[in-house]
């Protein structure tokens, strides 16, 4: 993944830039996937490695497919926000519990207990995953719909603006 | 590419299967991974397979633009009216226990609306700004001067 993050911005034909985006996805779902997390793998490979790619290559057509050179002051100083960025988000998961660690909030909170133990009783449905973002969770999967519906609807109106007007 | 026959041949097998396992992840989303998110993500990406195959114009008649802001618009109105059905129904919004005599059969038939939806949403979501975004490269015509009315 550091391969294809690195390759992504030294390479300056953007085809190449797209295709190894969705090859970053890729490795991402196959790592949620080793960490058990099925739909989250699912969505990445769907969305990141599949859709958005295709609206990459969309993009692409409309512009030119290499990138414009910058100068060597700019590169500096981006790196340097970048790296400071990156940075603080390093120091940001040190405070993180280790992967796997038994003792950790998420572990000992009640409510998962309770998801865990008796949602199968409460709504029958076996994948807890379901269950929550559907059933318990419900308002908030109600606003993701809407942020979806928002986008989308944006997108139309923006880009597909139908020449009524004669 | 709408002249090229492997790819035609190959996309044509490809697309039902495609659509169902886009339709298999829906509602098989109780058992196994999955749900309408992913579904509408993979629904449309048979939309877009077959767009990209077999060109533009005949996805859009295939999709129309209709169904297509039918489905985003829809979908939200699918979830949310499963909400205030629950709220008729004496519950709380999305207490899908009251939809029916039994609490489970209620949550069964909950999910399955609000996913429904999901599904709906995003597909139609997909779609419309794939549409949009390769129909763009052909309106190549100059902005309209006139002022808008």
């Amino acid at each position: 993944m550091a391969a294809a993050a690195i390759a992504i911005a030294r390479i300056r034909n953007l085809f190449a830039v797209a295709m190894l985006t969705s090859l970053y996805s890729l490795l991402s779902a196959c790592m949620f996937m080793v960490m058990d997390a099925v739909d989250v793998a699912m969505t990445e490979a769907s969305v990141g490695a599949g859709i958005t790619t295709v609206l990459l290559l969309a993009a692409l057509a409309l512009t030119r497919s290499r990138e414009q050179p910058v100068s060597r002051a700019r590169t500096v100083r981006a790196l340097l926000v970048t790296g400071l960025t990156g940075a603080a988000l390093l120091y940001a998961t040190l405070d993180m519990p280790h992967f796997n660690q038994p003792d950790t909030p998420v572990h000992q909170h009640p409510l998962r207990a309770h998801y865990l133990e008796t949602s199968v009783d409460e709504i029958g449905v076996p994948n807890v995953v379901t269950s929550v973002l559907a059933s318990y969770r419900g308002y908030d999967t109600l606003g993701e719909v809407t942020v979806v519906f928002t986008a989308g609807i944006a997108v139309i109106m923006l880009l597909g603006a139908r020449r009524r007007r004669r | 590419m709408a002249d090229n026959p492997l790819l035609r041949v190959v996309a044509k097998a490809l697309i039902p299967m495609i659509m169902l396992f886009a339709l298999y992840v829906q509602f098989h989303g109780d058992f196994g991974p999955g749900g309408g998110f992913q579904a509408g993500v993979i629904f449309a990406a048979g939309v877009v397979l077959y767009a990209l195959v077999m060109g533009l114009d005949a996805a859009r008649a295939a999709v129309p633009s209709w169904a297509v802001r039918l489905a985003v618009s829809g979908g939200v109105l699918l979830y949310g009216g499963t909400g205030i059905a629950c709220m008729f129904l004496g519950g709380a919004l999305l207490d899908y226990d009251v939809l029916a005599h039994d609490p489970l059969h209620g949550q069964h038939y909950g999910i399955l609306l609000v996913e429904a939806g999901v599904g709906l949403t995003v597909a139609g979501a997909m779609i419309g700004i794939f549409f949009v975004f390769a129909g763009r490269g052909r309106l190549r015509s100059p902005p309209p001067s006139e002022e808008a009315p």
